[in-house]
């Protein structure tokens, strides 16, 4: 069965740390980070590996920081 | 076994930021709606292949810098002169797509005169615009939309109706006005939310190739600092408390 | 072959507008200069020339649209008068300060407040010291016939567009108002889209993707570039004070006496003059027509000439102010005015130069 598999790729210094990405991933992929950024936000990471690509976070960040790649796979 | 690596290739981007926003960090506090209204418009300006063609009107509120990040021609109104601002454009340049991009009280304080005019004349432009219930930039007062009971720094007590009045429902208001062709209210706060608003942003910019009349999108955003509460605190708050008053939703529909 | 017309200086203003190749027009109604937006309508030149003509919902409406206009390069207009004007002055402020080109014209009334609908010049320093706040100036003609009603749009967006400033037509209700013959000049096309984006790059002409994008704003957060960006404007001034400074002279040469008198005043002081000179009196006027740049220099080699300046204005004593500062001290400046929306007669001129000149 055809599976999908996505990964974000954070500009960690454009995010403010607000969190609203968390809420809005629906495999719950995201968390906030330990660091902080050069602004002093803590910044969304990934930590679990569910991401299906959907771009739910994307869509919803107000600062446009997440770019989301997505690939069929069959594994 | 796939790697991040693997799947980290151009062919398999399915997002990311759009180019008509410039690469300066937004000014705006985590969270703020205004981020994200600001990225839908160029993302429909971008689709529509229309960054030539448009000329957008700052306000004066959080989005004065508007200029700042979005990649098109930009005029910076007085604060509450965006609509007459737009309809000097749109006179002298039809063929142009014009917008303004307005918070509450620019739109619907200083600036109600101008609002309710251009939309009664029917000019054949988009107004845009964010209603957080405050006057964000100046530190939080009490703006037009402010609820009943809702604490600002000018209204420190809660709005105080004897006082001040109701909330302002203007987009209700100007959707009575025959100019008007298309009056929707929408919020950013949440994926399908996100996707409804753009749609209506587009609807909005393809209406202006009809010239049926004027197009208002008002987006229920929130202000965390003003309202001070987080980011997802402010959301849960609007929807909860905003919402009930300022409904989503399709408010006017062209009769084709 | 000269085209004559006989007209009120509001048409003439109108009429120019239209022949000097106007973009746009937007006003309200106010009286004494309702006629220019009534002509407008009815000439219909949007059919001709493509010019737009719009009523907006208040003059503060009316000027952020010329605001807009002349962002987008094109030559622009409104009038009105005083009190509408004062509601302009925020929106005047913003085009200085966005260094934007476009015609305003105040038909002045009497006043302050609501005032009377009689002429006046009391708006000087209003139009003059810049009116708004900030630190800048508008270019400000004086007309005083109908001719000059006519002949100062064109003129006026030449200016505009020259300094990229604010440019207003100072004029009153009696010029305004009354009918003279009016030489029409020829019309003039108005400026195509290619010639706009060549002439005025900066306007919003469309973020095309040979350019940067175009932003026209007044905001500058940093006060250092704020402090630049005024620096800039003064600059503007002083060659406007170097290279467009306009007045008339009438008898002067001879002069022992100088009146200084613009619009209306001026046309009053030249019967005074006559009537000085049956008595023997040497008396001449210095017309001001530019107000700002004010024609200091030439008053200040007049005060080296004769014994004494009246200076005559429809209003409290307001240009007094700047013809003492170019005379600084060398000689004597007396004021005489009526004001309020009354017109004083010749000889009243005449008898205030003699008391507070003169004496004897």
């Amino acid at each position: 069965m055809a599976k999908v598999k996505g990964t974000l790729v954070i500009d960690i210094e454009r995010c403010k740390g607000c969190e609203i990405c968390i809420g809005a991933c629906p495999a719950s992929v995201l968390s906030m980070s330990k660091l902080v950024n050069k602004k002093g936000y803590r910044y969304a990471v990934e930590v679990t590996e569910g991401c299906t690509g959907c771009v739910n976070c994307a869509i919803v960040c107000p600062d446009g920081a997440i770019s989301v790649y997505r690939v069929k796979t069959n594994e | 076994m796939l790697t991040r690596e693997d799947i980290i290739k151009e062919e398999n981007l399915v997002y990311k930021r759009t180019s008509l926003l410039t690469p300066k960090a937004l000014s705006y506090c985590p969270g703020c709606g205004h981020g994200t209204v600001h990225r839908l418009i160029m993302e429909v300006v971008e689709e529509m292949g229309i960054q030539a063609e448009t000329i957008g009107i700052a306000p004066v509120g959080c989005s004065v810098l508007a200029y700042e990040f979005l990649e098109v021609d930009m005029q910076q109104a007085a604060h509450g002169r965006a609509p007459a601002v737009a309809t000097g454009v749109k006179r002298v340049m039809p063929e142009k797509y014009v917008f303004t991009y307005q918070g509450d009280g620019d739109l619907a304080a200083i600036g109600t005169a101008e609002t309710i005019h251009a939309c009664n004349r029917g000019e054949n432009i988009s107004i845009f615009f964010v209603n957080n219930g405050i006057y964000g930039m100046t530190g939080g007062q009490m703006a037009p939309t402010t609820l009943p009971g809702m604490k600002a720094s000018t209204c420190p007590y809660g709005r105080d109706v004897k006082m001040m009045g109701n909330p302002l429902k203007i987009t209700e208001l100007v959707a009575q006005l025959p100019g008007v062709r298309y009056v929707t209210r929408q919020a950013v706060h949440t994926p399908s939310a996100v996707r409804k608003a753009k749609k209506a942003i587009r609807i909005a910019f393809e209406n202006q190739k009809l010239d049926k009349g004027l197009s208002f999108v008002e987006f229920v955003s929130n202000c965390n600092s003003g309202w001070k509460m987080t980011p997802v605190q402010s959301n849960v708050w609007m929807e909860e408390n905003m919402f009930p008053f300022y409904p989503l939703g399709d408010i006017k529909l062209p009769v084709e | 072959m000269k085209e004559l017309k006989l007209m009120k200086g509001n048409e003439a203003i109108a009429e120019a507008a239209i022949r000097a190749g106007a973009d746009a027009y937007f006003g309200y109604p106010i009286t004494p200069q309702s006629e220019i937006l009534e002509y407008l309508m009815a000439e219909k030149p949007w059919e001709q020339t493509g010019m737009v003509v719009l009523q907006a919902e208040s003059e503060v409406a009316a000027i952020n649209m010329v605001y807009a206009a002349a962002a987008c390069g094109k030559r622009t207009l409104t009038s009105s008068s005083s009190p509408g004007i004062s509601l302009k002055m925020e929106g005047i402020s913003y085009i200085a300060g966005s260094e934007l080109p476009c015609v305003i014209v105040n038909v002045v009334r009497g006043g302050p407040g609501l005032g009377t609908i009689q002429p006046s010049q009391s708006d000087y320093f209003q139009a003059t010291k810049g009116g708004g706040h900030g630190d800048y100036r508008m270019l400000v003609l004086a007309p005083a016939s109908v001719q000059e009603m006519c002949d100062f749009v064109p003129l006026g967006f030449e200016l505009a567009f020259k300094y990229r400033n604010p440019v207003m037509i100072l004029t009153d209700g009696v010029i305004g108002q009354m009918m003279e013959k009016v030489e029409l000049f020829e019309p003039q096309a108005r400026l195509t889209q290619e010639e706009i984006i060549k002439n005025t790059p900066w306007a919003t002409t469309g973020r095309t993707p040979d350019r940067e994008r175009n932003i026209i704003t007044s905001l500058y957060l940093d006060p250092y570039v704020q402090e630049k960006h005024v620096c800039d404007l003064r600059d503007k001034y002083i060659r406007m004070e170097a290279e467009d400074v306009r007045f008339e002279e009438i008898a002067t040469e001879d002069a022992e006496y100088i009146l200084v008198a613009f619009g209306s005043s001026a046309r009053i002081c030249q019967k005074s003059i006559d009537m000085a000179r049956a008595k023997g009196i040497k008396v001449g006027l210095l017309r001001p027509i530019t107000l700002f740049p004010f024609p200091s220099e030439r008053i200040s080699e007049l005060a080296d000439q004769v014994k004494g300046f009246l200076v005559v204005e429809m209003n409290l004593g307001q240009m007094v102010e700047d013809v003492r500062l170019a005379v600084n001290g060398k000689n004597k400046v007396e004021y005489f005015g009526r004001f309020g929306g009354v017109i004083p007669n010749p000889d009243e001129v005449l008898t205030a130069l003699i008391q507070k000149i003169i004496g004897g």
